[in-house]
């Protein structure tokens, strides 16, 4: 039980990661009919703002500024390589955003070097003890943030006046365009947000561990997330990312027992497969809007 | 029918029934080109340097995988970023079924005659395997999905390391011989990369005639009604569920071959090879040629490849890139060549989404049109 519990802390924690990462896929999916495969790029771009700023402004004002940069860095993307693209299919615009990635990545991975880099960040490796349980902190942090960050968000979209503008370009560009609504405003805010949060994912996605080269592959585990909860929900994006985190942990601390057979490391493609057992089961994810098709 | 267009009292481009106007070779002067260029393309080996013709062996190792993604991408609209996985099954069922018995792993030392079709069978099972995927999902949902099986397969290439060879290590590539002569060793009067590229180069020709015999009948313009409107397609009768698993299948069929030739040509297969990296490059390969065409598969290939290799090259010619294998610099060639890359895919669909092919058709209507070119 112990064990149970201990894989579904760590998981929520790991999750969290997941969910920032998949609340901006999902902000730019609604708003733009987009996925970003810039996503990842977006996410070490916010670490590397902490790893190089913390030394001379200290933790928290790096992070504000890395949310602030970060963000810039997306409304920049957007608005040179995505903009010219409105009306193209949204396979094209996928495309490009993966070129957008590769071309960002190949400048941090020149930042990165080949040294691990860390974010110094206040909670580190500390853990503390709840009965048998042992609790890390950053864990604790990164599950507050993500749900902190969920309910602004929605309040946002409930409440503010832009947050509705949002919904409705949402619901139909031309439409909202024809009520007044300033749709490539939303589309910069959107990249915006979705920069912020990836910012904020890239801070946590240290955990401890360092920021390597490679460390743009757990961004990518934000889509088994998003398709788990559906493209275009908001909530469906964080109960996602949750989900992919706990069932990662849950395989990574029972597989080599129970299945060996699988291999070592299966743990990191179980959300996948997770995915494909979800997709085959609902095809528009478990909180998705199914397509009408109108002949 | 084979061509078309032959002509009505001298007039090339009239054709008198559809079968002429849906010929292999419509026009007299597409017949002329394909043959030409098909012929230059055999005496290359003879005028250039065999590290040249290495890279052109792996261009057209990829213009086969390239086509496959096309018929599934291009014609049948079907995104597919799981290409990369399919291609790593072909190179490791021909890399094993060929594979020497001694060795450390596993080998059956068979012949061509059975190594290349189940290079191209075991992928295309596999892909059939997946294809009811593409039934119950599409657009995004279907390319994340596809993405999915890149993890997936990395995974089991990962770990099935008595066929693989592992991480880091991989194994020996194809062993390829036929008539007892081997593609791949010096000969008395030609050496290996001679004989690859050859091989490479039929390769090509057998594949690039399938593609198109596929896109130009009715299978192929089947896959283009799912394309356009899966609905409509399905009123008027065509079949999704079976041209979709279809079109997965030759297509990972295609991929498959293209894995075995491009480990015939590279001595060792390596597992991590077959990443995102490789997907991204197939899709970009049709992006830049010319999406839905099989030309522009080939010439995306070649072109993306000879690129790519250029800007190795630039370090010849620009203080701040150092050459390959030295340290400093503002960029080391592969960090060039990989931004180029990204640029190529982002430029190409803002400036001219319908890649080469497109350059080509704008060349091909100012002189058809000429003087009237406007």
């Amino acid at each position: 039980m112990t064990q149970f519990l201990q894989a579904i802390v760590s998981g929520l924690g790991q999750g969290s990661i997941y969910a920032l990462v998949a609340l901006g896929f999902v902000i730019i999916y609604k708003s733009t009919r987009v996925i970003s495969f810039a996503q990842p790029a977006l996410m070490i771009t916010g670490s590397l703002f902490v790893v190089f700023l913390h030394d001379v402004i200290g933790f928290w004002p790096a992070l504000l500024l890395a949310i602030i940069g970060t963000a810039g860095v997306a409304m920049t993307v957007e608005r040179t390589t995505l903009r010219p693209m409105i009306g193209q299919p949204p396979f094209v615009v996928a495309i490009i955003t993966i070129g957008v990635d590769i071309v960002l990545r190949v400048i941090q991975n020149r930042l990165i070097g080949t040294n691990l880099r860390f974010v110094g960040d206040p909670w580190g490796l500390q853990n503390f003890q709840v009965g048998e349980l042992l609790i890390n902190q950053r864990d604790v942090a990164r599950l507050f943030t993500a749900l902190l960050i969920l309910a602004l968000l929605s309040a946002f979209f409930r409440y503010s006046r832009f947050g509705l503008g949002m919904r409705a370009a949402a619901f139909d560009q031309e439409t909202a365009l024809a009520q007044g609504i300033d749709v490539g405003r939303v589309f910069m805010v959107s990249w915006a947000l979705a920069g912020a949060l990836a910012a904020v994912a890239g801070m946590f996605v240290d955990g401890g561990g360092g920021i390597s080269q490679q460390t743009w592959i757990v961004a990518l585990k934000a889509l088994p997330a998003i398709i788990i909860g559906g493209l275009d929900s908001v909530n469906g994006a964080v109960i996602g990312g949750l989900a992919v985190g706990v069932v990662e942990a849950l395989v990574a601390s029972y597989q080599t027992e129970y299945f060996p057979w699988m291999g070592n490391g299966f743990a990191a493609v179980s959300p996948y497969v997770l995915l494909l057992v979800v997709l085959l089961v609902r095809p528009y994810g478990l909180f998705g809007t199914p397509e009408v098709e109108r002949v | 029918m084979l061509f078309g267009g032959s002509g009505v009292g001298g007039r090339p481009e009239l054709y008198t029934s559809y079968d002429a106007d849906m010929a292999l070779f419509n026009t007299r002067a597409k017949l002329w080109s394909v043959q030409g260029l098909v012929v230059l393309a055999a005496l290359l080996p003879f005028v250039l340097a065999d590290d040249l013709l290495v890279l052109l062996s792996r261009a057209f190792a990829f213009a086969v995988g390239a086509i496959g993604l096309n018929l599934v991408t291009g014609y049948a609209g079907q995104v597919s970023l799981g290409h990369a996985v399919f291609v790593g099954i072909g190179a490791f069922t021909a890399a094993t079924l060929s594979g020497d018995p001694e060795a450390r792993t596993l080998g059956f030392g068979l012949p061509m005659i059975v190594w290349l079709p189940a290079a191209a069978l075991l992928p295309a099972a596999v892909g059939a395997l997946v294809a009811p995927l593409a039934t119950r999902l599409r657009g995004l949902y279907l390319a994340i999905v596809t993405l999915g099986l890149v993890f997936i397969g990395d995974h089991v290439f990962r770990e099935a390391d008595f066929i693989t060879g592992g991480f880091g290590v991989g194994r020996p590539g194809v062993i390829a011989s036929v008539f007892g002569i081997s593609l791949t060793d010096n000969g008395p009067s030609m050496t290996g990369q001679q004989k690859t590229y050859w091989f490479a180069l039929v390769m090509l020709v057998i594949v690039a005639i399938l593609g198109r015999n596929i896109a130009r009948t009715a299978v192929g313009r089947a896959f283009q009604a799912v394309r356009d409107r899966d609905i409509a397609a399905e009123v008027i009768g065509v079949e999704l569920t079976k041209h979709k698993v279809l079109a997965f299948t030759v297509s990972s069929a295609f991929a498959g071959l293209a894995g075995a030739l491009l480990y015939t040509i590279t001595r060792q297969v390596v597992p991590e090879t077959f990443n995102l990296v490789m997907s991204v490059q197939f899709i970009a390969i049709i992006l830049i040629g010319g999406a839905s065409t099989i030309s522009g598969s080939i010439a995306g290939a070649v072109f993306l490849t000879v690129v790519l290799r250029f800007a190795e090259e630039l370090s010849r010619f620009f203080s701040f890139i150092p050459s390959p294998g030295q340290q400093g610099g503002l960029l080391n060639t592969a960090q060039v060549s990989t931004i180029l890359y990204g640029f190529l895919i982002v430029g190409f669909l803002l400036f001219e989404p319908r890649g080469l092919f497109g350059v080509w058709i704008r060349i091909r209507n100012y002189w058809k049109g000429w003087p009237f070119s406007y």
